[in-house]
């Protein structure tokens, strides 16, 4: 053994060392000084100082809250007018509500469709079964029933390879939903580049007044024209891109700068993608995007709205089980598709989202009750925790 | 990390540009270093005493701005913290929060052998591993050493994951730890009342320890009393409630011990960050199954995105755990890089000549879910993998990675052609319009398969069993 080795046996073996002592070997010594022997020598100058402090009181340290102030604020977005009661999006001033109190909580608006969308998933038929031929009382039941701030006409029927419908008849199922409630609506088209300028145009016309959210406008279609009609009908447009900031403010830019739409009628979709799906992409995306907003970037500095109900493409959330033979169980499928939903919509209003279109009543409920929980707006069950250790 | 240019390292490094790191210079890896990607002990030359200084110097300027703690012995190890940003995009998140479901000590041999193995087993496959869960918790209900001694032994009998002890009751945590001292458990937890009789044991044991208070002057004071008595491992618990105005001041409390120890750089506070979704049930106990779940994942998503750096559960219910391992495995993806998987030509079960050639890209995400598709199926076939950057079917298309020309390259680098004799290839539906280019380039029979590989084996039936 040479001298280094016999030394860190010896201090292996011992407990405690009198710290002057070692000093003195190590001085002498002039080790190199491996990590391991430092380790020890921490290790018993640790002891030294113990035993003194530890009787001592807990040392008082105030804990400065960091609050900081932001060059930058969210334009606040008036959705509905005439006979709608109006609802409001974003006015943010900072990121969190310890910082500044945030004027508006997130609000949902409840997909509703012109035709019976056989498609849908189970979990979510199941509660609109009875109403789904007629868009009228899909609305009705979204809002009486499930709590809906807004409701969502998706105007797919009008898709060339879907039903083909014209714009008159999507015009039709506008105006049954604007009888029906009397919430504030988003009209969305079928998302054919070709079509759907023509028929949100027709629909902007029918809803004249009521300042809807048009959906949408998007680079690759007829942007120009939507926003036209949003415009001069009174309405809002959302401005869509996919999961890209750049394209995000190019867009917005336009939309300001050649339809000349006013700053306080445009809301943004940057895009979501569900979890286990990209769901990274989209939250960082949209975090991005609130931070320039609130750090003075006036291209960006919109409320968010986000597609929630694209949770329900992800395998996890629709398959019966797992294909894979190795996957522990998945657990029953009536749960992950809610469950998915929330883990979608709840980390995107973490990220700064206004807006979520959604789809199942439960995931609808615990994303409203939750974020308006974390604006202090719900007093909530009062726990004690000291003594959780046995109680859970 | 305080260090933002690599130029700020590079003056510490030995500049010999001997190559022995792997980087072709000192500057090269000087920037590794800053972005994490390669660990300072590669570089043999700075571990000579003559640059201890510099080393110590450069170890300083390179820790984590969040102290890292590790929990546990051998491959199951646990990392805990370490983290450097605030927002994953200013660079990435690097430990994912350990999971860790709870036992008590009430609960009788069968559940606790149940869930101690269901945890232990539990995998899920996604973009080309397994997410698994990380520890368990056991919590001393009883409040008797004996009772918690001879838990803590049965779950040290039946599992390799790291453990969590805890009790508010030090003589308690003692029992727990002289059976697993040698396990560098974590000791959970000191607070305003027993803090004394804890720093003594975890000095005597040597393991890294929760301090517990929801009131973050009083948990502040508490980490710079441990850091002054020397014992450094800590880990900050500022309280998890479940609901209403309490939860809303839990997630404050998350963010402001984060922001507060990066941004403004508060040494006292700069400890992984613990977080407990398990306290849920305190509420929801008595509520319908959905409920109880949903309460515990909204205390899961609000602490894995928010700084939670350890996170403990009650609900083992399958469809509880599942979202909650992918998120936590999103937002702790690197965002730098899109998980990526080698191209090339791969069998999936057993082809011959007359088997399909199908063409997918090196997505991770895309990769796995064809493979997967195609092998459960048992449909026996080649996979040509082309180099799309990394990115999906959908988005290479739109964006061009995927072209007929990166195709050609592929098939040629590969000799796809030599081992089937039908010359065709079979597209993804969402590569339809490439279709036709493809033909042309290539000078194959090109089809285009379904939309989602889920769908290959009914479009076979149609599609290829007629034909072959
Ligand atoms: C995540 C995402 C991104 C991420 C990509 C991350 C990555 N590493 O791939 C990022 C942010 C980088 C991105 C960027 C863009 N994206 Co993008 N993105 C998505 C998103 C949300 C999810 C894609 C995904 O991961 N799907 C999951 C994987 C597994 O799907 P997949 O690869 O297609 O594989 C499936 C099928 O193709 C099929 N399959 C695969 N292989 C094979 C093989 C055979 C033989 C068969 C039969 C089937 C098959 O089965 C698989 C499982 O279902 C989609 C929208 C959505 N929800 O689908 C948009 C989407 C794909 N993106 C889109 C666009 C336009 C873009 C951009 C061009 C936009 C821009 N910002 O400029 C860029 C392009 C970037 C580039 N190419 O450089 C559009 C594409 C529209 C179109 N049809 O052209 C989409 C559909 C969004 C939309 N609705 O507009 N995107
Ligand atoms: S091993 Fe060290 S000295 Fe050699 S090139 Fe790398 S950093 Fe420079």
């Amino acid at each position: 053994m040479d001298k280094m080795t016999q030394l860190l046996k010896l201090l292996e073996n011992t407990d405690t060392i009198e710290l002057n002592e070692f000093r003195m070997d190590f001085e002498e010594l002039e080790l190199n000084i491996m990590p391991a022997i430092q380790q020890v020598v921490q290790t018993a100058q640790r002891q030294a100082q113990q035993a003194e402090i530890v009787r001592e009181a807990i040392l008082a340290e105030e804990f400065k809250p960091p609050i900081y102030n932001y060059p930058g604020e969210v334009a606040e977005v008036q959705l509905g007018a005439g006979t709608r009661k109006p609802v409001f999006l974003g006015g943010q001033k900072a990121l969190y509500r310890f910082e500044e109190p945030q004027p508006n909580p997130p609000v949902v608006t409840f997909d509703v469709f012109d035709i019976p969308m056989p498609g849908l998933p189970r979990p979510i038929r199941e509660h609109f079964e009875d109403v789904m031929e007629h868009p009228g009382d899909w609305a009705k039941k979204a809002v009486k029933d499930f709590g809906a701030n807004m409701v969502t006409i998706h105007l797919i029927g009008t898709g060339p390879k879907v039903m083909d419908k014209t714009p008159q008849q999507a015009a039709a199922a506008i105006e049954e939903v604007l009888q029906a409630v009397d919430v504030p609506i988003v009209i969305g088209g079928s998302g054919n580049p070709e079509k759907d300028p023509e028929v949100l145009e027709k629909a902007a016309e029918v809803a004249e007044g009521e300042r809807c959210l048009i959906a949408s406008a998007n680079k690759d279609m007829d942007w120009e024209r939507i926003g036209n009609a949003a415009k001069k009908y009174g309405h809002n447009i959302l401005s869509w891109t996919q999961l890209d900031m750049n394209n995000q403010r190019e867009l917005n830019r336009k939309l300001l700068k050649v339809v000349e739409m006013p700053r306080d009628r445009i809301v943004m979709d940057p895009t979501t993608a569900a979890l286990g799906y990209g769901l990274d992409y989209a939250y960082t995306n949209m975090e991005r995007i609130r931070l320039a907003a609130l750090g003075g970037d006036d291209e960006l500095n919109f409320p968010m709205s986000s597609g929630t109900t694209n949770a329900w493409g992800a395998r996890e959330a629709w398959m019966k089980e797992s294909p894979m033979p190795e996957d522990s169980e998945w657990g029953t499928r009536d749960f992950r598709g809610p469950l998915w939903e929330i883990y979608t919509g709840l980390p995107l209003a973490l990220a700064g989202v206004n807006l979520f279109m959604m789809m199942h009543p439960l995931s609808v409920r615990v994303l409203k009750e939750t974020t308006q929980a974390l604006l202090g707006m719900i007093e909530g069950e009062k726990v004690d925790i000291s003594n959780w250790i046995k109680e859970v | 990390m305080k260090v933002q240019s690599p130029l700020e390292v590079y003056n510490y490094l030995p500049g010999t540009n001997c190559k022995e790191c792997g980087e072709e210079t000192c500057m090269a890896f000087a920037s590794k270093l800053i972005d994490r990607s390669k660990s300072l002990d590669l570089c043999k030359e700075i571990l000579d005493d003559s640059y201890k200084e510099e080393y110590e110097k450069l170890k300083e300027m390179l820790s984590p701005e969040i102290k890292e703690i590790i929990i546990g012995i051998g491959d199951k190890a646990v990392h805990v913290g370490g983290e450097d940003v605030l927002y994953r995009h200013q660079l990435t998140f690097y430990n994912q929060p350990p999971f860790a479901y709870d036992v008590t000590d009430v609960m009788d041999e069968k559940e606790i052998t149940e869930r101690v193995n269901f945890v232990s087993n539990y995998k899920k496959f996604y973009v080309g591993s397994f997410l698994r869960l990380d520890m368990i918790a056991i919590r001393s209900v009883s409040d008797d050493p004996k009772k918690f001694a001879e838990c803590v032994k049965k779950v040290k009998d039946l599992t390799e994951l790291p453990l969590i002890l805890m009790s508010f009751n030090p003589d308690v945590l003692e029992a727990g730890l002289e059976v697993v001292k040698d396990k560098r458990p974590l000791v959970y937890a000191a607070n305003e009342d027993n803090w004394q009789k804890v720093a003594e044991l975890i000095d005597k044991y040597k393991v890294p320890v929760v301090l517990f208070s929801p009131d973050l002057d009083k948990l502040a004071s508490l980490a710079k009393t441990f850091v002054e008595m020397g014992m450094n491992e800590l880990i900050l618990d500022p309280g998890t409630y479940p609901s209403g105005k309490q939860l809303m001041s839990t997630f404050e409390r998350f963010i402001k011990l984060r922001r507060s120890a990066i941004k403004d750089g508060n040494k006292d506070v700069a400890f992984p960050i613990i977080g407990i979704p398990a306290i849920a049930s305190l509420v929801s106990k008595g509520k319908d199954e959905l409920e109880q779940a949903i309460s515990e994942s909204i205390l899961t998503i609000l602490e894995t995105i928010k700084y939670g750096d350890l996170l403990v559960f009650h609900n083992i219910a399958p469809y509880v755990i599942l979202p909650a391992i992918h998120l936590r495995f999103n937002i702790y993806t690197d965002p730098r890089s899109p998980v990526r998987v080698e191209p090339g030509l791969f069998e999936m079960g057993t082809p011959d000549e007359n088997s399909p050639l199908f063409l997918t890209t090196n997505f991770a995400l895309t990769y796995f879910t064809v493979k997967s598709d195609l092998e459960s199926n048992n449909i026996n076939s080649y996979l040509l993998v082309v180099d799309s950057d990394g990115i999906c079917v959908e988005a290479s298309v739109a964006g061009g990675q995927l072209n007929p020309g990166k195709i050609k390259e592929a098939i040629e680098a590969t000799k796809a052609k030599e081992k089937i004799k039908h010359n065709t290839l079979v597209l993804p539906g969402l590569a339809a319009r490439l279709s036709g280019s493809t033909e042309d380039e290539t000078g194959m029979k090109v089809l285009v398969g379904p939309t989602d590989s889920g769908r290959i084996a009914k479009w076979m039936e149609d599609h290829w069993q007629t034909k072959a």
